[in-house]
């Protein structure tokens, strides 16, 4: 644990990478930074919604009745863009049927009813040899655990590991950054799981045919530097650096910025700048799984927040409802918010039947008094003081942005003004003095263009 | 540079007169006989295109929605044309959940826009299909016709819908629709759920009991994914007979103004809002 004043007072992280613009939200991982990863009990019910990656979703291949054991895939990849899913227990499919995600609609989902009396040990499973694979057939088997971005973004693996043909991609970043307050899912997993870490780089390396991999991280995790460090390869391909504790760091871009001082062109792909750049997470269960022909069926979750009796990091099964976690661990009387994922980019859940999928990577639960009161969410107008432009990451021009947006024009903000470059950081609103919810009306313009292309 | 200014102004004299464009004069008169709203009701962009397909006679002056039967019939005297025919069309709202019905099972307090609440986790209301009543039509409406009723469900007044589909683009979960007038059966709901869950959710709610297609004439009426759908190509069939048994009163028969709901639909007397209950009926977990 490295306080703000000692990183501050500290001369070794002043030359630290970083990159420019971004801001400083309040941390808050030290309630949970130094509880060890425990596994939560199985719900008695597991919600296993076909779409949790971007992309297609998957097709169902068993049917209600059937018994699955754990890790048995129980939905197929329909085409390139998509990926499989996997029984997360032994038990036996209850239906298919729509039930509520975190993100609104109600989207087609298999129910699992969990043996209560089982002992739960993964029972399907083959050992093979990674090392004897080749590239394809690594770019296949990562597809085929169901692997997608766990950091948030949820992207398929596989699709990251087959570049365009023509970009060559020379060095691998993992991205330990975890800018967002309040989580420290991959803190724990670089704590703990670095074998597995070290063994997934070595892994997406070979697939990329990449010399190089730099495992990246924020300076207030440098115990974990540390951790890695003892474990890395005696070769030198794969180095761990610390970087400067900045919001939003763990954006793809930021970290390509602050370590090899890239930058990925607008609308283009890491790799077009010979880069890859995959979540800690991920990578630990890609160094996980492979050796053992597994599928995603658990991830690393940061239940956190004042609402929670029982802070930590927890290793839950994918489809956990929310409702189970919170009966679980406990929440005080008056939990008002609970939010999917960080404070910054995470969405708040108006169910609480919503399952954890493979991208929600905490849940934050806030009480009333955390809750901002009506009066100080009243947004005044636009007082032009510029301070979005000076945190936006992405240097693009949010006040006039907000300003088109308050006219719905959505056109013009996408055609003059990048929209589409905005990954809906957050930072913007966090600085505004005016309170104006910029990056709420960027989500709404944003889908508003989007259903637009899709009626053309 | 005089000389060169004259020598110009004589190009560009003589330019204006050789390459120009002779316009029907018709044209302007019929823009100005138009009520310039540039709403996009008679499916033109603006009221000129409109004018000019009126003069080239691709489109007959009927097709404004807007302007008055009177104007309208003057247009195409001027023009010598038919005045032509076309049913009014209004927009209706699939959806009859106002929040004395329908259960809330969270509360939203961001934005005041429906999508913005659908953008964050679709908003509070358990119904992930119904109206969340935040009013987007309302504030697209260019034409004072939709108002939202006290139970925050938009309410369309029919004598000046003009069918311009404004509401259609705002509405981010599809409610609305435009629909021929005499399309008088209607369905006001797309839940999909399960008959119980549905009923759970919404006390209005379309169930899929599919007692409205035993009574209607064959195919006029089917279930379609728990939710009853009508064939409007074959609405000459349609009379308030399909509605008499539905138990929510989800299908109703629209009169002029009044909307009818069937002899057996449960009578709903609150008008309180319903309090917000994370989900009353699943304790399954």
């Amino acid at each position: 644990m490295f306080t703000k004043l000692q990183r501050t007072l500290d001369w070794r992280h002043w030359f630290l990478g970083t990159f420019p613009h971004g801001i400083h939200p309040a941390e808050n991982k030290h309630f949970t930074a130094g509880l060890p990863i425990q596994r939560l009990p199985f719900s008695k019910r597991l919600v296993l919604p076909l779409s949790q990656h971007a992309g297609k979703p998957s097709k169902p291949i068993v049917h209600p009745g059937q018994e699955v054991v754990r890790g048995e895939p129980i939905a197929l990849a329909d085409g390139f863009m998509s990926v499989p899913l996997h029984a997360p227990a032994t038990g036996v499919i209850r239906e298919i049927e729509l039930m509520p995600t975190a993100k609104g609609p109600r989207t087609l989902s298999i129910i699992l009813e969990v043996y209560p009396g089982d002992s739960q040990e993964v029972r399907y499973f083959k050992s093979r040899n990674v090392d004897e694979m080749s590239q394809q057939e690594i770019v296949k088997a990562v597809q085929e655990t169901g692997l997608v971005g766990l950091g948030g973004a949820a992207f398929p693996t596989h699709v990251k590991l087959t570049p365009p043909k023509d970009h060559k991609v020379h060095t691998v970043l993992i991205n330990g950054c975890e800018c967002e307050p309040f989580l420290t899912t991959d803190h724990r997993v670089m704590l703990e799981q670095a074998e597995d870490l070290v063994a997934g780089t070595r892994i997406f390396m070979k697939a990329l045919n990449a010399e190089r991999a730099i495992i990246g991280t924020e300076n207030n995790k440098l115990d974990a530097v540390e951790a890695i460090r003892a474990k890395l390869p005696k070769d030198g391909s794969i180095t761990v650096q610390a970087v400067k504790t900045k919001y939003p760091q763990g954006a793809e871009k930021m970290l390509a910025k602050a370590l090899m001082n890239l930058e990925i062109p607008s609308g283009g792909y890491p790799s077009s700048v010979g880069l890859a750049v995959f979540n800690v997470s991920s990578t630990a269960q890609v160094g996980a799984l492979l050796p053992v022909n597994g599928g995603v069926i658990e991830r690393v979750v940061t239940v956190t927040g004042p609402g929670i009796e029982k802070q930590g990091n927890y290793n839950v099964p994918i489809g956990t409802p929310i409702r189970f976690i919170l009966d679980q661990l406990g929440f005080r009387g008056s939990a008002q918010h609970i939010i999917l994922g960080g404070p910054m980019m995470g969405s708040c859940i108006s169910s609480l039947d919503v399952p954890i999928t493979k991208g929600c990577g905490g849940v934050l639960v806030l009480t009333e008094r955390d809750v901002q009161s009506e009066a100080s969410r009243t947004s005044h107008p636009c007082i032009s003081c510029g301070a979005c432009v000076e945190a936006c990451p992405m240097h693009l021009n949010p006040c006039q942005l907000g300003r088109l947006a308050y006219k719905s024009q959505y056109d013009e903000m996408q055609s003059s003004f990048h929209l589409n470059d905005c990954f809906e950081c957050g930072s913007c609103s966090y600085v505004c003095p005016s309170s104006i919810p910029l990056v709420q009306y960027f989500r709404i313009a944003k889908s508003a263009n989007r259903e637009k292309a899709k009626k053309s | 540079m005089g000389g060169l200014g004259l020598v110009l102004s004589a190009i560009l004299a003589i330019a204006s007169r050789k390459l120009q464009v002779p316009e029907d004069p018709r044209i302007d008169e019929v823009e100005d006989m138009l009520p310039k709203a540039n709403c996009g009701a008679c499916g033109y962009p603006g009221c000129r295109p409109f004018a000019e397909s009126c003069v080239s006679g691709k489109s007959n002056p009927a097709k404004c929605t807007v302007n008055s039967k009177d104007m309208s019939q003057f247009i195409a005297s001027y023009l010598g044309v038919e005045l032509g025919e076309e049913e009014k069309q209004v927009a209706r709202l699939a959806c009859a959940g106002g929040n004395h019905v329908a259960r809330m099972r969270a509360k939203y307090n961001g934005l005041g826009s429906c999508r913005a609440a659908v953008v964050a986790g679709g908003g509070g209301k358990a119904c992930s299909w119904g109206c969340l009543g935040l009013g987007d039509c309302e504030v697209s409406c260019g034409f004072d016709a939709i108002k939202m009723d006290e139970h925050g469900l938009p309410v369309v007044d029919e004598e000046k819908c003009v069918a311009c589909n404004d509401c259609v683009v705002a509405c981010p979960l599809d409610l609305f629709s435009l629909q021929p007038i005499s399309n008088q059966l209607w369905v006001a709901c797309k839940n999909l759920d399960e008959g119980e869950k549905a009923l759970a959710d919404c006390e209005v709610a379309c169930t899929g009991c599919a007692r409205c297609a035993a009574d209607a004439p064959e195919g006029l009426i089917c279930i379609k994914k728990n939710l009853a759908v009508i064939d409007y190509t074959k609405n000459s069939l349609a009379s308030p007979v399909a509605i008499q048994r539905c138990p929510t009163g989800a299908i109703v028969w629209l009169e002029k103004a009044t909307t009818l709901k069937g002899q057996a639909a449960k009578r709903i007397i609150r008008k309180d809002p319903l309090p917000i209950q994370s989900d009353p009926n699943n304790k399954r977990l």
